[in-house]
């Protein structure tokens, strides 16, 4: 197998560079495997993040020459040998060192999602949804958090308005329990207000990187964004004064 | 010299947030008292993640003969009766509720028509009782409990790593460790502290484990004064992946084989049908015709040897590549793609199906994977009260992994995603209650921390040059050769001379680089635990002088009746491991009749 000349970001939140590194590669190797290689036997102090090495737990995200992508499902076979490969952090988090950024920011947006409400049990005590009804729902919930939709966002990544907006991420997850079953809330304000929903523009660079590939844009924000037009929409308003439900998730 | 350190306080303290750490916290901010969840990784990234087939609970949806003592009886025919009788009935018994539980705070499983929860097939297990969402069950539970648990007032310390409990003649008083960030030192005082730390599997090569089961609760208990039971059942998940090599042991869930999928060996023959045991004789089938039907009318048939418990797969499929009827990379084949329609294994499978697409370029709904045992799970752990979960030490509670007890020598895929909700939930009520019962400050010795803080600073200022990383790959090949599925005296009294080398070395770490965020000097300190564990379950393999669930000894292959009654306890004493044989607490005549009426 060839030898690949990685190109690694090294320094903290004052300074740093990349620094080359020279590793020879074996079959089926994932970029975060050259990574640990390095760490074991040139650079015992090159920081990454990482845990499952399997898709799972959206730990290892970093930029493969400029891409956002998980270290540990890019192999490296897919890139070019002859080419130095750089591998930097996600950029759009402050730098704590080397491939690992501070994301407390994606920690603190989630804990301002008002949580469910949930409505009450089936006379028999038991709670009945349908498969077609959370199919949607399911696809959300494969997020793996690993924040790249987060990372590749210009609201977030190059007009850093973290303040006022919550990011994909969390638009999906507030989509999630709008549009669960057993939910009572609607959280349509809270995605305009709180959230800053209105501030994307549906670029889909989120939907683009997202590993899960979870149709972020077009099931999560583009309905919530319909719905907040029709919460605004006389008629709407009117015929849900009477009739006294909910618009229903488009 | 004076060491800084910041200090936190709280009535309890739970380290560890997979999901007995999470459902832990829960529990006992509901109590009312002051709750700090303190994490190695980032929240929501523990180990629990990475769990696939779904959660074991007997809710009868699509077997309504389905009940708690039919789960109960499962679990301990599966730990070859050597289960904590009193905790594999409060598992049995509670599971179904800690499910529904779950459903309300947001989880979504897949559903039944009745659009109930749906449950499928697992190893071990008589019905259909694995409550899933496709074959990412883990990131459901653990995304679940993450964000009921961001709205209880609980503390959450995250990327921060507890080294040392900390004791004051009996009791407990907190815990101390570092910040991985900063590396700065960080004192919890507490007045109760939940162990949910996992498990121990990078003692091994081949794993299915990530990067942080070192066995820091493990550890950490028995050097605070706690027994261990059980540490040398240590089970071999079957199907782990074998090729390509970088993504050797990642595990294959037991849903494939649950949803229909076979084992083959490499002249085509379901093989398992060679390898039922004389104790599952009875209730396997043992042809392949009666093995299909049983997943569609299991009243008139028998489970097929595919899904016999994971002690018998690993062993079956251990011998078959031994006798050189393996797969061209050492392992065997799994096969779904000739079973079952491609759209049926997308939506049954689909973390499965993007794997093998992506990491191995196969594509499993057309092609055979190449399957073999990796290091999964210790049933092994922390000796605690059944009900309470209390360890030996008062103030002391452990849930999940590394608690012993619940699995016996074997543990059934699906029962430890229950195990943590069940424990976790009991764990986090009586850690409170002791908390609230035992009123007062905590007091902790500063001479004590400060001697800690120093020690866990030497790797940066030692004389020698020793490789953290070269030291725990060394760890990992002694135990993967030595220390194996199949064991003998010989090479476990050779794994512990290696061991004792290792740990000399350990203490020639050097580090280079700085505090901040430092993985060498990380792994220099995991070195610690990892060592300690892997001694804790060398000698208890040595100890137990039989073949039984995750023990298969080649010196001694029998299952005696005598040892089906005995504990195999570690506990320290006076700075050195020592070992005990300590009888079972005994089943009561109402329980033992279940497994005398079905045969």
């Amino acid at each position: 197998m060839p030898t690949y000349t990685m190109r690694v970001f090294r320094g903290d939140a004052r300074r740093g560079d990349f620094r080359e590194y020279h590793v020879e590669t074996a079959e089926g190797m994932v970029v975060l495997d050259v990574i640990h290689r390095i760490q074991a036997t040139q650079a015992h102090d090159l920081a990454c993040r990482w845990n499952c090495k399997a898709g799972k737990c959206g730990s290892c995200s970093a930029e493969i020459n400029g891409k956002p992508r998980l270290m540990c499902m890019t192999r490296m076979d897919t890139l070019a040998a002859g080419a130095p490969i750089t591998v930097a952090p996600i950029r759009t988090f402050p730098l704590i060192r080397d491939l690992v950024t501070d994301v407390s920011y994606n920690y603190e947006k989630a804990k301002t999602v008002p949580p469910l409400r949930l409505k009450p049990p089936d006379p028999d005590g038991r709670y009945r949804m349908m498969q077609e009804d959370i199919d949607r729902i399911q696809e959300f919930h494969k997020c793996i958090e690993c924040f790249l939709c987060q990372d590749v966002c210009h609201v977030i990544r190059d007009h850093d308005l973290k303040r006022q907006f919550a990011g994909p991420r969390f638009f999906i997850k507030i989509a999630a329990l709008d549009m669960h079953p057993l939910d009572t809330r609607n959280r349509t304000e809270f995605a305009a207000r709180e959230a800053g929903i209105g501030l994307c523009n549906i670029t889909t660079c989120c939907t683009e990187v997202c590993p899960e590939g979870i149709h972020i844009t077009d099931n999560g924000i583009i309905p919530m964004k319909e719905r907040r037009a029709d919460d605004y929409d006389p008629i709407v308003w009117l015929l849900r004064k009477f009739r006294g439900q909910r618009p229903e998730p488009a | 010299m004076a060491v800084e350190y910041e200090t936190h306080e709280h009535d309890v303290i739970v380290i560890g947030a997979g999901g007995a750490g999470l459902r832990a916290a829960i529990e006992a901010a509901a109590q009312g008292v002051s709750v700090g969840l303190v994490c190695k990784s980032l929240l929501g990234k523990a180990h629990t993640v990475m769990a696939e087939g779904g959660i074991a609970a007997a809710l009868g949806n699509v077997w309504p003969e389905d009940n708690w003592q039919v789960h109960f009886r499962d679990t301990m025919r599966g730990g070859k009766m050597l289960n904590n009788w009193r905790m594999a009935q409060l598992h049995a018994q509670e599971a179904p509720e800690r499910v529904l539980e779950l459903e309300r705070w947001g989880a979504l499983f897949d559903r039944t028509k009745d659009g109930l929860i749906l449950q499928r097939d697992f190893g071990g297990h008589r019905y259909a009782r694995l409550a899933h969402v496709g074959d990412r069950t883990g990131l459901e539970m653990i995304r679940t409990l993450q964000y009921h648990a961001i709205h209880q007032g609980i503390d959450v310390y995250m990327e921060c790593k507890v080294e040392r409990l900390l004791r004051d003649g009996e009791r407990i008083r907190g815990a101390f460790g570092y910040w991985r960030n900063t590396g700065a030192f960080v004192l919890f005082k507490a007045k109760a502290v939940v162990l949910a730390t996992g498990g121990i599997g990078k003692i091994y090569e081949i794993t299915s484990n990530s990067w942080e089961y070192t066995g820091d609760g493990h550890a950490a208990a028995l050097w605070a004064g706690a027994d261990l039971i059980d540490m040398e059942f240590v089970q071999f998940h079957p199907t782990g992946m074998v090729w390509p090599p970088s993504v050797r042991g990642i595990v294959v869930t037991e849903g494939v084989r649950g949803d229909g999928g076979t084992l083959r060996n490499n002249q085509g023959e379901r093989f398992m049908f060679r390898y039922v045991p004389e104790f599952f004789k009875a209730e396997t089938a043992d042809n392949e015709a009666e093995a299909d039907r049983w997943y569609e009318d299991k009243r008139n048939n028998r489970i097929t040897p595919d899904l016999l418990p994971r002690d018998e797969v690993a062993r079956a499929i251990n011998a078959e590549v031994k006798a050189g009827r393996g797969s061209p990379h050492g392992g065997v084949f799994l096969d779904i793609g000739t079973r079952r329609p491609p759209d049926y294994i997308k939506k049954r499978l689909p973390s499965m199906y993007h794997q093998f697409k992506e990491l191995a370029g196969v594509d499993i709904t057309k092609e055979t994977m190449e399957v073999g045992p990796t290091c999964h799970y210790v049933m092994g752990g922390v000796r605690v009260d059944a009900d309470t979960t209390q360890s030996t030490v008062p103030g002391l509670f452990a849930a999940g992994e590394v608690a012993g007890g619940l699995h016996g020598s074997n543990r059934l895929g699906g029962n430890s995603l229950s195990d943590l909700l069940v424990f976790g939930r009991r764990a986090g009520l009586y850690a409170a209650l002791y908390a609230k019962d035992l009123g007062g400050r905590v007091v902790v010795d500063t001479a004590q921390v400060e001697a800690i803080a120093r020690e866990l600073l030497e790797p940066f200022t030692r004389p020698w040059n020793e490789n953290p990383y070269a030291i725990q790959a060394e760890l990992q090949e002694t135990m993967q050769d030595l220390v194996r599925i199949i064991r003998t005296e010989s090479e476990l009294r050779h794994a512990l001379r290696k061991i004792d080398g290792l740990k000399d070395r350990a203490k020639k770490v050097r580090v280079e680089g700085g505090r901040t965020y430092n993985p060498g000097w990380h792994t220099a300190l995991d070195l610690r635990s990892l060592l300690t564990v892997a001694e804790c379950v060398t000698l208890a393999a040595i100890e137990r002088k039989e073949s039984r669930g995750g023990h298969t000894r080649d010196d001694y292959p029998k299952t005696e009746a005598e040892w089906g009654k005995e504990n195999v306890v570690v506990r320290q004493k006076n700075g050195t491991i020592q070992i005990a044989r300590e009888p079972l607490p005994e089943m009561p005549v109402e329980l033992r009749r279940l497994f005398e009426e079905k045969k």
